[in-house]
């Protein structure tokens, strides 16, 4: 593992450099696979620079929110694995991956990218539940964008499962079949989340771990094609208006760009 | 199972809100310093109905001795809902939510502290909050930003904060009641006075940049209010004393 003094950092930042060489507004280059794990209603690795992660999407049968008994149910989790970083430690969630986890959900949810209403299979009663399971393999900056690009991805990818009703008298019985895929799911926008950091006062995207230590603040907004959807910042530190506008023109900007790997 | 007919109301009618408010008022705000015995300091901060208590322990000796920093002092936070705060019991412990806030109310706050002062010392705060009616989140970090103050901890400035939102397509300040679960969009920010900056910042739903802006800006607004009426809290109780 190589350390890199912040201070070099903020040093490079002052004079307009980063440490690999790109500009402010350059992300790394990204990968993404999809369909990769068979046995997941739908899945996606994705890379970006030296960051790895899978999502994997799971579907159940389950009982709506009372609150919204027509609709489907989105739940996100996100697993640091302890081999991903060695700070990294096993054990239940902590601060972090409970963020990470909320900000990818956030930017799906209010982005209004799943139609919920079309998962509900008997009002009030049944309806998909759909689980976004994140599983970081390798830490090298921004989870946030790689993790939620990873989700975004995997909805994408996945399919539902095959659906059986059996009517036995009044009850209904519901029986899922893993192994025949059918519809795609309702998937009406595709948000794409960009984090931008502030080193020595200068504004730029996608931070790598090393840039990560040296953060005055970091935000991260889930944006559609013209449209900010959600809104974190995600470390100590603070910003001027000013530069939450800017932030808000170039992610949208850079979130056109990433939409286009999508498939 | 019959259909649940809602019946609709309008949240916003003549330029008035549910509660009488106009589109850029706060609601009623009342804060005390040194409301507890036993905490180095302590703060009560109420906004219309939303009830939080914040007190600090500290700067003190860390336990767990791992988690002691060699050059500054650590700031622990806890967010916390009573249970009889909300209409239906809130189940006690911490959930998700509240872990999300406590973080994202410690990096609001530590911006103003000199933490660098106190190496090897942890600065304990917790916030319950005792009423629930939107804008929590704000609530605890105006109250513990007052209790810091309380306990004598060195700060830059005082945090202010407050939210913003879009209801019914107006742009509102200090989002309350129906607005908070019926609004589309609610932005809390915590505000850095004497640097200008925005120290917590977080958003649903959707807004267009124009909007951002728009929002961003009453939302300042909002929060200076606010710290008048912090420092004032602080000054009413050295000049009882």
């Amino acid at each position: 593992m190589i350390s890199i003094d912040p201070d070099v950092i903020k040093e490079l930042a002052d004079k307009g450099l980063r440490i690999d060489r790109r500009a402010f507004d350059e992300y790394r280059p990204i990968k993404i696979e999809t369909g990769i794990i068979e046995k997941a209603e739908g899945s996606a690795k994705v890379e970006l620079g030296g960051t790895k992660v899978i999502a994997g999407v799971k579907m159940e049968v389950g009982e709506p929110f009372p609150d919204s008994p027509d609709e489907g149910v989105l739940i996100t989790n996100a697993e640091f694995l302890a081999f991903a970083h060695q700070e990294f430690e096993e054990g239940p969630p902590n601060e972090d991956s409970i963020e990470l986890a909320r900000v990818v959900d956030r930017a799906i949810r209010e982005s209004k990218a799943i139609n919920f209403k079309k998962l509900c299979i008997e009002e009030g009663k049944k309806v998909w539940i759909i689980f976004i399971d994140i599983d970081i393999l390798d830490h090298d900056g921004n989870l946030i964008d790689a993790a939620s690009l990873a989700a975004i991805a995997a909805l994408l990818n996945a399919k539902f499962p095959k659906l059986e009703i059996v009517e036995e008298g009044d009850e209904k019985k519901y029986t899922i079949d893993y192994e025949q895929k059918t519809d795609p799911l309702p998937i009406e926008q595709r948000p794409i989340t960009i984090t931008a950091a502030k080193i020595n006062g200068k504004i730029l995207l996608d931070p790598n771990i090393a840039e990560e230590s040296a953060v005055e603040g970091e935000i991260s907004m889930g944006v559609t094609d013209n449209m900010i959807a959600s809104i974190q910042k995600s470390s100590p530190g603070g910003f001027s208006i000013e530069e939450i506008n800017h932030i808000a023109e170039i992610s949208l900007k850079k979130a056109a760009e990433i939409r286009g790997l999508l498939k | 199972m019959g259909k649940v007919i809602k019946m609709e109301q309008k949240l916003i009618v003549d330029g008035k809100r549910l509660d009488g408010r106009a589109l850029d008022q706060l609601r009623p705000i009342e804060a005390r310093a040194g409301v507890l015995k036993n905490a180095n300091g302590s703060a009560y901060f109420r906004i219309g109905k939303t009830i939080a208590v914040a007190g600090i322990f500290g700067p003190r000796e860390v336990h767990p001795k791992h988690m002691e920093e060699a050059e500054t002092a650590i700031l622990r936070c806890k967010y916390n809902m009573a249970s009889f705060s909300t209409t239906e019991r809130n189940r006690p412990g911490p959930s998700r939510r509240s872990k999300e806030i406590s973080k994202v109310m410690r990096e609001a706050l530590m911006p103003v502290l000199f933490l660098e002062n106190f190496p090897k010392s942890a600065i304990d705060l917790h916030v319950e909050i005792l009423q629930a009616d939107a804008s929590t989140r704000c609530a605890a970090i105006n109250a513990a930003s007052i209790a810091l103050a309380d306990a004598g901890i060195p700060m830059r400035d005082l945090i202010a904060s407050c939210s913003v939102g879009i209801v019914e397509g107006h742009i509102v300040l200090d989002v309350a009641g129906k607005e908070d679960t019926e609004g589309d969009v609610d932005l809390p920010i915590a505000y850095y006075p004497k640097r200008d900056l925005i120290t917590l910042l977080q958003m649903d739903g959707m807004v267009t940049k124009e909007q951002l802006k728009q929002l961003l800006e009453l939302a300042k607004k909002g929060a200076m209010k606010i710290y008048e009426i912090q420092r004032q809290a602080l000054k009413s109780k050295y000049m009882e004393e």
